[in-house]
C-alpha cells in the first residue's frame, strides 16, 4: 500500500470520527434515538460517501448511484454523513427527530430524496433496493445499488424473498452490506433467533459473498470494489462490526440499541471517546455547532 | 407410455370478466407508454396479466410467491421512472399492506396495485380466499385512490384512469363473468361517481358486482312504485362528496351495496361523507363481521344477503326511516 493511500485512509478515519460525534450530539438533543447501530454503520457510510457519492448524492431519478439504509433506525449516522459531506446544514443535526425537521426518526425520501427510501419497517428497504437494481437494468441506466442491512433485520422473511429474487434475476449491480454487529433490539442475535452460518446462507441463496472487518476502511473499499466488479450474481458483504463502535461504555452492549436518551454527562464522555476537545464538547452540549 | 394428454381445463381463463378486461387493457396501454411494467406473484393466469406476459414478455416481472418483496420492490422501480402495476389476489394484497403504505404511498411513489378475486366473487375457494377487508385497509392509507369498477367495459376505462392518475391506486378487478351495466365509450372520471338510473325515493349506491344487483333491485322496486336512483360509486377514494350530497338532498335515503366489509368499505365511505354534508338514513348491504365460505358466487350472494332481493328489502326498510 502506498503512503498516500494510508494517509487518505487516516483522513477518512478522522471524518468517520467527526460523523460519530455529530450523530451523538444529534441523539442527545433529540432526547431519543439509536446510537449503537448508528455507530456500527458509520465507517461503511463514510467510505461510500467519500468514494462513490461525493460528487453527486445518490438516488437521482434518472439513474446513477443508488443507496438505501434499510436499517433506517440508524439514520442519525446517515444524517451526520449528510452534514459532513455538505448535503444538509450541520445545525440541522440538532433538530433531529423534532417537529418540522426533515431529519425524521427514520428516513423519509419525500423530505430528503438522497436517502433513497422511506424506512423504519425492517426488510422493506432491501426490496426497494432490489426494485432499483431491476429498474436500472430495465432502463439500461448507468449506476449500481448499495443497501445496508442490519443483522437482526435479516430475521424478516421479506429479506429472503428478496435474496432469492435478486439471485434468480442475476442482479449483479446490487450490493448488500450486512452490518453484522451481532446484536439487535433486546439482546444478542444468538439469544433472539440465531443467524449463523450467515455467509453460507447468502451463498446458498446464490449470492457472491465476502466477509470483512466493517471498521477497516481499506477492507471496506476492497470488498465494495470487488462486489461491483462481480458479474452474474448480486453481492453480499458480511461486515463484522461492533455495536456502539468508538464509545467505550456502549461498545458491545445491547443496552444502547434504541430509545436511548443520552444525558449531558454520557454525551460528554462519548464525545471525548470520539476525540472531541473540551471546546467542541461544550459547544455541542450548548446546542451550537462547533467551529 | 406416451399417450397424448389434453391440457387441463383451467377455470376462469375465459373472457367476460373484469380481470380479463384488465389484462387486455394493460396490453393496450403498453403500446402507448414504455414505462409500464407488470409484476406478478405466480398467478398471472388468475389475475388476467397472462395477456400482458404473452404480449410484452420483457416488461413482465415474475416475483414468485413473495408479495411483500414484490410490493416494496415496485416502490423502488417507481423511484427510477418506471410505472409498476403490482398484481395478485385481493387477499394477498393484505399481506403487503404495510409495504404499500411505507414503500409506495408514504414514499410518494406512483404504483398501481391491482387485486383480482375480491369478496364472495372468489366463490368455491372458500372463506380463506374471500377478502372483504381490502377496501377498508387501502382506503385508510393517505393519498391512496381506491377503485372498484362495475363491469368489464368500465374496467378497461378504469385501468387507463388508474395508470394516468397522479398518485398510487388500489384497483379491484374481479374473477367471475360480470354482466355489463355501462356502455362502450361511457366517460370514466376517477373520483366522480355516475348515476346509472334516476330515481327520487331512495339512492342505491354500489360498487363492483353490486352495481348490477342494485340495478336489478331498482327494477323490482319500480314494480312496487318505489323510485330508486342507482349510483355507481366506482371510486371510494377520493370520494365524490358533491354527488352524494346532491343525492341526499334529492332522495333523503340511501342503501349502500358492496361485496366487501361494510366496516370500512363502501358503507363507511358513504356514511362518513354524508355525516359531514347532508345526513340521511342509510341501510348497508355487504359483509358484516363474518368470514366467507365455499359456494358459487351467486349462491353466496343470496346466502350472505348481498343479492338484488336483499338490496330491495333494504330499500323498503330505509324508506320507513325517512
Ligand atoms: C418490521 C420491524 N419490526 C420491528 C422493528 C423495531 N426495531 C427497530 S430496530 C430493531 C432491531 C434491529 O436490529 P438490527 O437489524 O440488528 O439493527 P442494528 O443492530 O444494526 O441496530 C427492531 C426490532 C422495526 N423497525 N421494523
Ligand atoms: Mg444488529
Amino acid at each position: 500500500m502506498t503512503i498516500a493511500a494510508s494517509e487518505s485512509t487516516r483522513a477518512l478515519a478522522e471524518r468517520a470520527l467527526s460523523v460519530r460525534r455529530g450523530l451523538i450530539a444529534a441523539i442527545h438533543h433529540a432526547g431519543s434515538g439509536h446510537p449503537g447501530g448508528s455507530l456500527s454503520a458509520t465507517d461503511l457510510l463514510v467510505w461510500l460517501w467519500e468514494n462513490l457519492y461525493r460528487e453527486a448524492p445518490p438516488n437521482a431519478a434518472d439513474g446513477g448511484e443508488q443507496f438505501v439504509l434499510s436499517k433506517g433506525h440508524a439514520c442519525a449516522a446517515l444524517y451526520a454523513v449528510g452534514a459532513e459531506f455538505g448535503l444538509i446544514e450541520r445545525a440541522e443535526l440538532l433538530r433531529f427527530r423534532k417537529l418540522g425537521s426533515p431529519l425524521q426518526g427514520h428516513t423519509h425520501v419525500v423530505d430528503l430524496p438522497w436517502t433513497g427510501a422511506s424506512t423504519g419497517s425492517l426488510g422493506q428497504g432491501f426490496s426497494v433496493a432490489i426494485g432499483k437494481a431491476l429498474a436500472l437494468r430495465h432502463r439500461c441506466l448507468p449506476g449500481a445499488v448499495t443497501v445496508i442491512l442490519g443483522d437482526g433485520e435479516l430475521q424478516e422473511g421479506e429479506i429472503w424473498e428478496g435474496a432469492m429474487f435478486a439471485a434468480h434475476h442475476g442482479l449483479d449491480r446490487l450490493c448488500a452490506i450486512v452490518d453484522y454487529n451481532k446484536m439487535q433490539s433486546d439482546d444478542r442475535n444468538e439469544n433472539i433467533c440465531g443467524l449463523e452460518p450467515l455467509p453460507e446462507k447468502w451463498r446458498a441463496f446464490g449470492w457472491h459473498v465476502t466477509e470483512i472487518d466493517g471498521h477497516d476502511l481499506d477492507a471496506i473499499g476492497e470488498a465494495i470494489r470487488a462486489a461491483r466488479a462481480h458479474e452474474g450474481a448480486p453481492s453480499a458483504i458480511v461486515a463484522h462490526t461492533l455495536k456502539g463502535k468508538g464509545v467505550s461504555f456502549m461498545e458491545g452492549s445491547p443496552l444502547w440499541h434504541g430509545s436511548v436518551a443520552l444525558s449531558a454527562d454520557e454525551t460528554g464522555r462519548a464525545l471525548r471517546d470520539l476525540g472531541a476537545g473540551e471546546d467542541e464538547i461544550a459547544a455541542w452540549l450548548a446546542g451550537s455547532v462547533p467551529a | 407410455m406416451t399417450t397424448a394428454q389434453a391440457p387441463p381445463n383451467l377455470v376462469g381463463m375465459s373472457g367476460g370478466t373484469l380481470r380479463d378486461a384488465f389484462g387486455r387493457a394493460l396490453v393496450e396501454l403498453a403500446r402507448e407508454r414504455d414505462d409500464l411494467v407488470v409484476l406478478d406473484a405466480d398467478i398471472a393466469g388468475g389475475t388476467g396479466t397472462h395477456h400482458f406476459r404473452d404480449a410484452c414478455p420483457d416488461r413482465f416481472y415474475q416475483f414468485g410467491i413473495a408479495e411483500q418483496n414484490m410490493m416494496a420492490a415496485a416502490g423502488g422501480m417507481a423511484s427510477l421512472g418506471l410505472l409498476p402495476v403490482v398484481t395478485t389476489f385481493a387477499v394477498f394484497c393484505l399481506r403487503a399492506v404495510e409495504q404499500a403504505r411505507l414503500s409506495i404511498a408514504y414514499s410518494g411513489r406512483k404504483v398501481v396495485i391491482a387485486a383480482s378475486h375480491p369478496g364472495l366473487d372468489v366463490g368455491p375457494d372458500g372463506g380463506s380466499a374471500q377478502c372483504f377487508e381490502d377496501l377498508a385497509a387501502f382506503r385508510a392509507i393517505p393519498g391512496m385512490a381506491v377503485l372498484s369498477p362495475a363491469d368489464p367495459l368500465e374496467m378497461r376505462a378504469a385501468t387507463r384512469a388508474a395508470i394516468e392518475w397522479d398518485g398510487p391506486v388500489y384497483l379491484r378487478t374481479g374473477r367471475s363473468p360480470a354482466p355489463c351495466v355501462t356502455v362502450e365509450g361511457a366517460p370514466f372520471e376517477l373520483g366522480r361517481g355516475s348515476v346509472l338510473r334516476d330515481g327520487s325515493d331512495v339512492t342505491l349506491v354500489a360498487c363492483g358486482v353490486e352495481v348490477a344487483r342494485s340495478l336489478a333491485a331498482a327494477e323490482e322496486l319500480e314494480r312496487e312504485g318505489i323510485s330508486a336512483r342507482v349510483v355507481n360509486l366506482h371510486t371510494l377514494a377520493p370520494v365524490d362528496d358533491a354527488l352524494l350530497e346532491r343525492c341526499s338532498r334529492e332522495t333523503r335515503a340511501f342503501v349502500t351495496a358492496e361485496d366487501a366489509s361494510i366496516r370500512g368499505g363502501l358503507g363507511s365511505t358513504v356514511a362518513e361523507s354524508l355525516a359531514r354534508t347532508a345526513p340521511a338514513p342509510i341501510e348497508m348491504i355487504g359483509i358484516d363481521d363474518v368470514f366467507g365460505t365455499s359456494g358459487e358466487p351467486e349462491e353466496l350472494a343470496a346466502h350472505y344477503a348481498i343479492d338484488a332481493p336483499a338490496i330491495a328489502a333494504a330499500a323498503r326498510r330505509v324508506l320507513v326511516r325517512k
